[in-house]
């Protein structure tokens, strides 16, 4: 075999070992979401389904809480997005356009966040949150998906910003635009799409958050709080819907925003 | 309408001195070129004048307004890219029409004005098309057709040639000119390029290192270089130099010896460079011994390179000149048109 097959067999083959790991579980959780409760248990487990129901579906969407919970993640994972946005574009605009003094240790910073875990965060965030009075609410919920989320943000808005040629901007201030004018007339419509990417990406991680959304709610659960909070107790239909109900906007949006990513991180 | 007037204009770049005091006055309705190498100041000067970069030291008058803490949109100047910087989500007619509209201007005024800018530089039938689609040049006409249509008094270019191949550049470099001389704006144009700076100035300011080393007309800068610099970067093949010193009626160098028919008593005994252009040198069996290195035939003439003692010399010769490497030949210099510098700081005397 010469060189170049071997590599190419090799990539191929992690490629597919690592798409085989990610899509087995994922399609077992889907089968068994739309089968019967009554035959969840069968084993050996038919891999293409024979008996197609939704009950099981039916009965996690009208079990007490799942609708509520699916609003309120819904509502934070909005809040986060305008947070998240708000915060980060601007962090990104700078970190492309201008070159202040410190600028590589603000990248490296921003990134050293992602270092702490979530669990060690959330008891600290808990007792502060506590102090501020800003417990077991959406809003609480929503300011932690957007630390997560931040360095996120970031990069990507500082990516999509260093694709924006300066000189655009430049050119629309010689033409009559204020400096904040020639940002939203010229800078802004360009970046949009890799934006809508960036604010996908935010809905996706705070969609999945679990960890702080359950110590910081008891009543204002988001639904990963919700299912985790009847997880013990809940029967094994249930959480097949729920996994699969929890999984899909993420699988779907990563699948549209996949060109972004691929042109994000093949490109630096 | 506008002149312009630049008073001891400074700039940092960190510790870096951008612009080292310039004072440059350009009239109305003039072309000024200002040209050097890459990182002489020349851009960073043009931006100053434009209000994209802020100076540290000195002023800016366009017309009779001092423009030098004002924002580039009230500078009244309109500018051509590098990049030509075409807004990619916008037609070519909104392109066109994007300076009038943040004017304010009448929709049905931007409409034919927009027109009249796009008949000029025809892109009438690319009104409706987006920049993707179109080739570079056309692209650098919309950036030119953009400016053009503010109607104002001064129009900046930074290097609005350098992206197009060289047949397209040709082209343009004469539409611009023709441009110029049908609207009449003020304007400074960027450049590296030594014969856009020739062809289209009707000065040209030669820059080093944040200085000017010369302002003058085309051939006034090419026949009389201030500095050795200005005659090595404008000319093409560049001026020839010569390093030796003035003894007793002769300029002597390593390994050659100049006759001087015209004796220069201010020069006797001094280290001096000897500044001749290829076309001032003719092959002729009494002159300067040399030995042929290279013969270049380019159509018109032929470029001969040849050692004179240690130092390679280019002469322009015609393309039947019959010369064949290592043969040895003599070159006459034409007296009148040789120039002479210090050898120590590179600056012209007077001849």
């Amino acid at each position: 075999m010469n060189p170049r097959v071997l590599d190419r067999t090799l990539i191929y083959g992690s490629a597919i070992l690592l798409a085989v790991w990610v899509l087995i579980p994922f399609y077992i959780i889907a089968i068994s979401a739309f089968t019967p409760q009554a035959r969840i248990f069968d084993y050996p487990k038919p891999l293409i389904p024979t008996t197609f129901s939704t009950d099981t579906m039916q009965f996690f969407v009208e079990a007490r809480g799942v609708i509520p919970s699916v609003i309120n993640s819904l509502l934070v994972a909005v809040f986060t997005i305008v947070f998240g946005l708000a915060l980060g574009t601007p962090a990104g605009y700078a970190l492309a356009r201008f070159h202040f003094r410190g600028r590589e240790a603000f990248q490296v910073i921003v990134l050293a966040t992602k270092m702490f875990p979530i669990a060690i965060l959330s008891i600290p965030l808990a007792v502060t949150f506590l102090q501020l009075g800003l417990y077991d609410n959406l809003v609480s919920v929503a300011l932690v998906h957007t630390a997560m989320a931040l360095p996120f943000v970031i990069l990507v808005t500082g990516g999509v910003f260093v694709a924006v040629s300066h000189e655009l901007e430049e050119a629309a201030q010689t033409l009559g635009c204020s400096r904040w004018g020639a940002f939203l007339r010229v800078a802004l419509p360009l970046a949009l799409p890799g934006l809508a990417a960036a604010a996908i990406f935010t809905f996706v991680i705070s969609w999945n958050e679990v960890f702080a959304a359950t110590i910081l709610t008891l009543r204002a659960r988001t639904l990963p709080a919700q299912v985790l909070a009847g997880l013990g107790t809940s029967p094994l239909g249930f959480k097949f819907a729920g996994g699969l109900f929890m999984a899909l906007p993420a699988v779907v949006f990563i699948f549209m925003i996949r060109r972004y990513l691929i042109n994000l991180w093949g490109s630096r | 309408m506008a002149g312009i007037g630049i008073q001891n204009a400074t700039k940092l770049f960190g510790k870096t001195l951008a612009l080292k005091g310039i004072s440059l006055d350009i009239r109305d309705g003039e072309f000024m070129v200002l040209l050097g190498p890459s990182g002489c100041g020349k851009t960073t000067l043009l931006r100053c004048v434009a209000g994209l970069e802020h100076l540290d030291g000195g002023s800016v008058r366009i017309g009779e307004r001092e423009v030098t803490d004002l924002a580039p949109r009230h500078r009244n100047i309109a500018m051509v890219f590098q990049s030509y910087a075409v807004f990619p989500h916008m037609t070519v007619a909104s392109n066109i029409g994007f300076g009038l509209r943040m004017r304010r201007v009448p929709k049905a005024q931007v409409d034919t004005r927009v027109r009249e800018g796009a008949e000029l530089l025809g892109l009438v039938p690319f009104l409706d098309r987006y920049p993707a689609q179109l080739s570079g040049g056309q692209r650098q006409r919309v950036a030119v057709a953009r400016a053009l249509v503010m109607d104002a008094p001064v129009l900046l270019m930074d290097e609005p040639l350098s992206n197009l191949d060289a047949l397209l550049r040709l082209q343009a470099r004469a539409d611009l000119k023709r441009l110029h001389k049908e609207v009449k704006r003020t304007t400074i144009y960027v450049t590296h390029d030594q014969v856009e700076a020739m062809s289209m100035g009707d000065r040209i300011a030669v820059m080093r290192d944040g200085a000017i080393e010369q302002i003058g007309a085309p051939m006034d800068i090419y026949d009389n270089p201030a500095s050795q610099f200005v005659g090595g970067f404008i000319g093409s093949p560049p001026m020839n130099f010569l390093r030796g010193a003035v003894r007793d009626g002769a300029f002597a160098g390593d390994g050659f010896s100049v006759p001087m028919s015209r004796p220069r008593v201010d020069l006797q005994g001094r280290e001096m460079v000897l500044g001749v252009r290829a076309e001032h040198i003719t092959i002729s069996p009494d002159g300067v011994p040399a030995r042929v290195m290279v013969v270049e035939p380019l159509g018109s003439h032929a470029l001969v390179t040849a050692l004179v003692g240690k130092t390679a010399v280019k002469v322009q010769a015609p393309i039947d000149v019959g010369v064949r490497p290592d043969q040895a030949i003599n070159l006459r210099f034409d007296e009148a048109t040789v120039r002479w510098m210090d050898a120590g700081t590179g600056a012209a005397v007077q001849h």
